[in-house]
């Protein structure tokens, strides 16, 4: 039995030897573009963010008001019931500074993702957006915040119609205490 | 349970390297032809061959799976190509075990392999598509985001600093140091670590595994098989796999209870009831290094919030009670994605056998656990392998 | 509050911005360094399974083995299929076909994809024939499957 090897092979390069042309490469940019269906709940949710509003679903059977939206319950695997208006506000679930873009170019300035909770949706339901006219240093956990929206003349039912959601001045929640959705 | 039982009985692996020249298929054949020589076998020996790749994206290859297979052995065999992101590496033994215990096949050849390299502008751009596609892509996410969100929830969570995560950093690169296929082995300082450039609060660039080239392999075998061909198999004793939902914000990031559910299923199959005394060796899951920690709660070896402490303990030290990624992990031999899970799997089959060389844990291991995970931090993926015969 | 009726569905544009930079490996270097240099084509012969790949590879996809034997393959061989594509990759209609070869190189266990030149309709041509490569000239190539600029008929 030889055991575990002692010679590894794999021949390492630099990015440098590909420039310089020193091994044979091959280039090749896709140019697909997809033309994504939103569906009825997400088509209705981008709609009513045009309107400056967000809305949920609701299952009867476990009592969830979900957001983002969803025509089915995973959990009880049936149709969801009805909609339901949830609030524009809510708190800071976790949050993040990140002084890197999408393409790896370096940010001065950090961007702040964060999950925010929904008020009116069940405990625990969140969605992902920005943080913005706020300190860096002063974020938290539990920060209630509001949602800044586009004028609606500028508004395209996307989720970039809430340009970002701004500190509720003086409000903080406890970390945790939000009780789990069941 | 009415299976066969089911040994590793080879692993091989290449170099993990920030950019390869070898091609998708070479790598997959290094690792492949490596774990055969291992075991001292031929690829006509093989029934079935299980390939794990993460998105087709990495490589820029569609149809990645069926483009790998002869590099991975699969020609005019029985092939199948498994993914679940992230956790793919530990999910594809998952994989090549029901194949033998059900009887199908007497061998089976696991296959991972991942080529990151080939994509640019860089290979994060690859991850943006794991965000929904209509609700958060628009907001220009990018893979540190939901990383540095978890981070920051188990830390809110628990109270825990970010010097406590970075000893991660600092125990698993020094383990790398005595692997052979190791990308970024060190001997680093939690001052080091927290001194690297901050990437998205709190996770720093020395927190982060790197992008990488690579390719692992194990062959499987029925009992009859494996005790042929090696006097040291060692024994897949329990696999355990979960999926939560994608509404990835409808959940507290602060514990994977998927991971917890994952570990269960495969604690059950090989009959343990306490893993904290039952298990000598862990090789979870550190594409960061709260994950490393994050993972152990989950897997039950450490109580929720109270790994940190474990691991200042000197616990999860390749000399401690439960040492954890003694390979040096994904931070520090590096992660090609799929690759990085099968990786831990060939530690755990190398120190149970007392072949891991300037790595080797003391005391005569006798089982190990290896996990992956991945998607949208959604599934957990679990192996227990033992040098007993359950 | 009162909710109105649900608007209708749309669709919403994206894309995947990624590009792609593949390395030619370590039989691809064998390969593309005899193409651009020499304007040879080189494939691999294993042994044991009496096998020749060509493109060169570095391992036999039947055994396993490596691959170390280098063959100088001629560059003529015979027609094993053809066909004329009179859509471009997108889909839309080409002026003139496009005439696509596969032949099997004299001395080569396997079959090369490639353009088939200076046919303009099927009836001039059929499986079986005979077929040369056609090289660039020295100063044009680079590396690439391009440095090959199709089959004529022999």
């Amino acid at each position: 039995m030889s055991g575990e090897p002692r010679t590894v092979r794999g021949t390492p390069l630099e990015l440098a030897d590909l420039k310089k042309g020193k091994v044979f490469t091959t280039a090749y940019v896709p140019k697909i573009q997809y033309a994504w269906d939103t569906g009825v709940a997400i088509g209705r949710y981008l709609e009513e963010l045009k309107n400056g509003r967000l809305i949920a679903r609701r299952c009867q059977r476990c009592q969830r008001t979900m957001v983002p939206p969803r025509m089915f319950c995973e959990r009880c695997f049936r149709s969801t019931d009805e909609w339901v208006y949830v609030q524009d506000t809510g708190t800071v679930n976790t949050f993040s500074l990140c002084y890197v873009s999408w393409d790896v170019r370096r940010l001065k300035t950090p961007e702040i993702p964060a999950v925010i909770e929904i008020d009116g949706a069940s405990p625990g339901m969140g969605i992902m957006h920005v943080l913005g006219k706020v300190n860096p240093k002063q974020v938290r956990v539990g920060m209630r915040v509001r949602a800044v929206w586009k004028p609606p003349p500028q508004r395209t039912g996307s989720i970039t119609d809430i340009l970002y959601f701004a500190p509720i001045k003086g409000k903080t929640t406890k970390v945790g205490t939000a009780k789990k959705p069941r | 349970m009415s299976m066969r039982r089911v040994a590793v009985v080879g692993a091989g692996m290449t170099k993990f390297m920030r950019r390869a020249l070898e091609t998708p298929k070479e790598l997959a054949w290094l690792a492949a032809k490596g774990a055969l020589d291992s075991a001292g076998m031929t690829l006509d020996q093989i029934q079935g061959v299980v390939h794990g790749t993460a998105p087709d994206a990495f490589d820029g290859l569609h149809m990645k799976g069926e483009y790998l297979s002869e590099g991975s052995g699969g020609w005019k065999k029985p092939y199948l190509r498994c993914y679940v992101g992230g956790g793919t590496g530990v999910y594809a033994i998952a994989q090549g075990w029901f194949q033998v215990a059900s009887g199908l096949f007497d061998t089976a050849l696991v296959v991972c392999e991942e080529k990151m390299s080939t994509c640019l502008p860089h290979p994060q751009a690859a991850f943006l598509t794991i965000f929904d596609n209509i609700t958060e892509q628009p907001l220009k996410p990018n893979l540190l985001w939901i990383f540095a969100l978890e981070q920051n929830r188990y830390m809110a969570r628990h109270g825990i600093r970010v010097e406590e995560i970075a000893r991660v950093s600092v125990k698993n690169k020094r383990n790398a140091l005595g692997h052979p296929s190791a990308q970024l082995g060190a001997e680093l300082t939690v001052k080091d670590v927290l001194a690297s450039e901050i990437m998205a609060w709190p996770v720093h660039r020395l927190m982060v595994s790197p992008t990488s080239d690579g390719a692992a392999a194990v062959v499987l075998a029925a009992e009859d098989v494996a005790k042929r061909v090696t006097d040291k198999p060692v024994w897949i004793q329990g696999v355990g796999w979960c999926l939560d939902t994608t509404y990835w914000t409808n959940r507290d990031l602060y514990y994977p209870e998927y991971v917890e559910k994952a570990a269960w299923m495969a604690y059950h199959m090989a009959g343990i009831r306490e893993p904290r005394q039952e298990i000598n060796i862990a090789e979870p899951y550190d594409p960061f290094a709260y994950k490393e920690l994050h993972h152990l709660e989950g897997l039950q070896l450490a109580p929720k919030g109270k790994a940190p402490q474990l691991l200042a303990d000197g616990v999860f030290d390749r000399d401690g009670d439960l040492p954890s990624s003694p390979s040096g992990g994904l931070l520090g031999v590096g992660n090609p994605i799929a690759a990085a899970g099968t990786m831990k799997v060939c530690e755990l089959f190398w120190q149970l056998r007392g072949e891991a060389g300037p790595r080797q844990v003391p005391g005569k291991p006798r089982r190990g656990v290896a996990q992956a995970w991945g998607d949208l931090m959604q599934v957990g993926t679990v192996v227990v392998m033992g040098t007993a015969q359950l | 509050m009162k909710t109105p009726k649900n608007t209708e569905t749309r669709t919403w544009p994206g894309a995947i911005p990624l590009e792609s930079l593949y390395t030619a490996g370590l039989g691809g270097q064998v390969f593309f360094k005899a193409l651009k240099e020499r304007g040879e084509i080189v494939g691999t012969r294993c042994a044991s399974c009496k096998q020749v790949y060509v493109p060169a590879r570095v391992f036999c996809e039947r055994c396993f083995a490596e691959l170390s034997e280098q063959v100088t393959v001629r560059p003529q061989g015979t027609l094993v299929s053809f066909t004329f594509s009179n859509f471009n990759r997108d889909a839309q209609p080409l002026a003139r076909p496009q005439a696509l070869a596969l032949v099997r190189l004299d001395e080569a266990s396997t079959v090369l994809l490639h353009y088939l030149l200076k046919v303009t309709d099927p009836t001039q041509v059929s499986i079986g024939a005979q077929v040369k490569m056609v090289i660039k000239p020295k100063a044009k190539r680079t590396g690439s499957i391009l440095d090959i600029e199709g089959f004529v008929l022999a």
